[in-house]
């Protein structure tokens, strides 16, 4: 079983796009420390020529038919910061 | 309890259809009650009387009108909190969503009001439905009705809650492990998951796709039997909405039970029941044999991985969804974020409680390079071994029964500091969604003075023959009738 350190937890919130804090890192690598070990079962099971569940998306495909989507105005109403009709977000390259 | 608050949801859409009371009379009623004991149980989020009574009154004048009474005429729900209704904000129990107003509404929700049903508000839930007692909502717990020292269960906490209460007849609730039928147990209400892709997930908060469904929450077999005919179907909104047809599933109820088969899994209930709870389960077993049905054992092996093969699908497929959460589009936004990365971890570690961290970054790692065989992919193909099991179930019963929880609800506090043991209150309602098969949850009577459940798992869109174990059980127990002392 792979060892959850507090660069482990760092590296994944970094994935994730969450910034922690110190006292948020050491506890997080602690339980999901313990999360994985309670996983491990899964690990002893034969799962040799066993298909993945497979999404049943497949079978529910649509037409690919142009139709209206939400309206410009109200896509843009909920966000914190917008102009010009687009989002707008701070620089994208640290200073 | 008399007035129309006493009344089922049948009998008070067939009273406004008579005209013996108005939709706005049954709104008002259940709008008195909810304000008398929402301050002792905090079920809801929003209520918005206005607009509640302004849509009776219309319902009221298209009736006099000569219009004729859709099948939930007058009758008041509740939704919760991550399902879009027109007029409402949904929160989703988040800060991170708090204010947001949806520009969309769920198809379930509208089609409850096409059918004539009013919502009256939004119920509380664990942040993004993540948990099984409400204490994860960013703004309060919902409390039990029964004692409000403890849980009311959750995610749909807060809809059980309301139901159980008298609030309303009926409420809409959301079940990705069991976020239904566990909190419809722990109140002692009914509570059905529909069968994956049975009902629209248009205006649904996405959390784990591949397990999410949207159900009924009521007090009755026949409310939930005509709300889950209304709420099911195709929506063309939804790609993952199946084509399968609805029956009239209160016409199936007379049919009972007589020469159903149920299998109990024996073995895996060994896993630890509390014992009277498996005391109420049991008896449950033998009305239904009193009520026509057969009961034998059955070997459901994998199910033992359920709950760990779950919390690696569940939460990769919420890293996942909850990747929208940026900042930018809508919801809250980190103030004054020097550039874009901070501003998306900013926002992230601001707006997202504990709960909702701790399953994104398990999720993220499950998915991560290098572990995503170990983890993910294998929990994916434990998911079809689980899936063959009910198969094999399947092939010599028509349901298969277990206690909804091992135990009856639980003081608030007891496991929010360990995660695994709150983790293991879904220990039996996993399954159906790993599965993706229909599961209700019935009352089975009281353990230690609190409600417990009897869960029926059924075969792929056969809600109906679950729905006829629940009018077996309601003839011949009063389990159903029990109301917390309020």
């Amino acid at each position: 079983m792979p060892r959850i350190t507090e660069e482990t937890v760092d590296s994944v919130a970094r994935l994730a796009r969450l910034s922690l804090t110190p006292d948020e890192r050491s506890r997080f690598a602690r339980e999901l420390q313990a999360i994985l070990a309670w996983a491990e079962s899964l690990q002893s099971l034969d799962t040799t020529d066993v298909p993945a569940v497979q999404s049943a998306l497949a079978e529910h495909l649509r037409e690919d038919a142009p139709h209206d989507g939400l309206p410009h105005d109200r896509a843009l109403e909920q966000a914190g910061d917008h102009a010009d009709g687009l989002f707008r977000v701070p620089r994208v390259l640290p200073g | 309890m008399s007035g129309p608050v006493g009344l089922t949801a049948a009998a008070m859409a067939r009273r406004v259809a008579e005209r013996a009371l108005s939709a706005e009379e049954v709104v008002r009623a259940h709008l008195d009650r909810a304000f008398a004991v929402e301050p002792a149980i905090d079920a809801f989020l929003a209520i918005d009387a206005e607009q509640a009574l302004a849509q009776a009154r219309q319902l009221d004048r298209a009736l006099a009108g000569g219009a004729k009474a859709p099948p939930l005429a007058g009758v008041p729900i509740a939704v919760k909190d991550i399902l879009h209704v027109d007029g409402f904000p949904t929160s989703c129990g988040s800060r991170l969503l708090a204010g947001y107003r949806p520009p969309f509404e769920a198809t379930v929700v509208t089609r409850l009001e096409a059918a004539g049903a009013i919502v009256v508000g939004k119920t509380n839930l664990d942040e993004f439905a993540m948990g099984s007692s409400t204490e994860h909502s960013a703004f309060k717990p919902t409390r039990n009705p029964w004692d409000r020292e403890r849980v009311p269960g959750g995610s749909s906490g807060g809809s059980a809650a309301a139901v159980a209460a008298r609030m309303v007849p009926l409420a809409l609730g959301t079940d990705t492990g069991g976020s239904i039928r566990q909190p419809a147990a722990l109140c002692g209400v009914l509570g059905l998951k529909p069968t994956w892709g049975r009902a629209s997930r248009y205006g649904l908060v996405a959390f784990a796709s591949s397990l999410d469904q949207v159900g009924p929450l009521a007090r009755n077999v026949e409310d939930l039997a005509i709300a889950s005919s209304v709420l099911c179907g195709h929506d063309a909104q939804d790609a993952t909405s199946a084509a399968e047809p609805v029956p009239d599933f209160a016409a199936a109820l007379a049919r009972g039970a007589k020469g159903l088969r149920v299998g109990v899994p024996r073995r895996f209930l060994a896993q630890g029941v509390e014992p009277e709870t498996l005391a109420r389960f049991d008896e449950s077993l033998r009305a239904l044999e009193t009520a026509g049905a057969t009961i034998s054992d059955v070997e459901l092996p994998h199910l033992e991985h359920a709950i760990p093969t779950y919390y690696l699908v569940a939460t990769a497929e919420a890293s996942s969804n909850l990747a929208r959460y940026d900042g930018v589009r809508y919801g809250a936004r980190a103030p004054a974020a020097p550039d874009l990365r901070r501003l998306y971890g900013e926002t992230r570690d601001q707006g997202f409680g504990d709960e909702v961290k701790r399953r994104i970054l398990l999720g993220t790692f499950a998915l991560s390079s290098g572990y995503y065989d170990a983890y993910y992919l294998r929990a994916q193909k434990v998911r079809t071994l689980i899936r063959r099991d009910f198969e094999e179930g399947f092939a010599t019963c028509d349901a298969i029964a277990t206690p909804t929880t091992p135990a009856p609800a639980f003081r608030f506090g007891e496991k929010t500091k360990d995660p695994l043991q709150m983790y293991l209150a879904d220990i039996f309602t996993v399954p159906a969604n790993l599965a993706g098969l229909p599961a209700l949850s019935l009352p089975c009577g009281l353990a230690s003075g609190l409600p417990v459940g009897l869960q029926l798992v059924g075969r792929p869109f056969d809600e109906e023959t679950l729905l006829r174990f629940g009018a077996a059980l309601e003839q011949v127990s009063t389990h159903h009738e029990l109301a917390p002392p309020l």
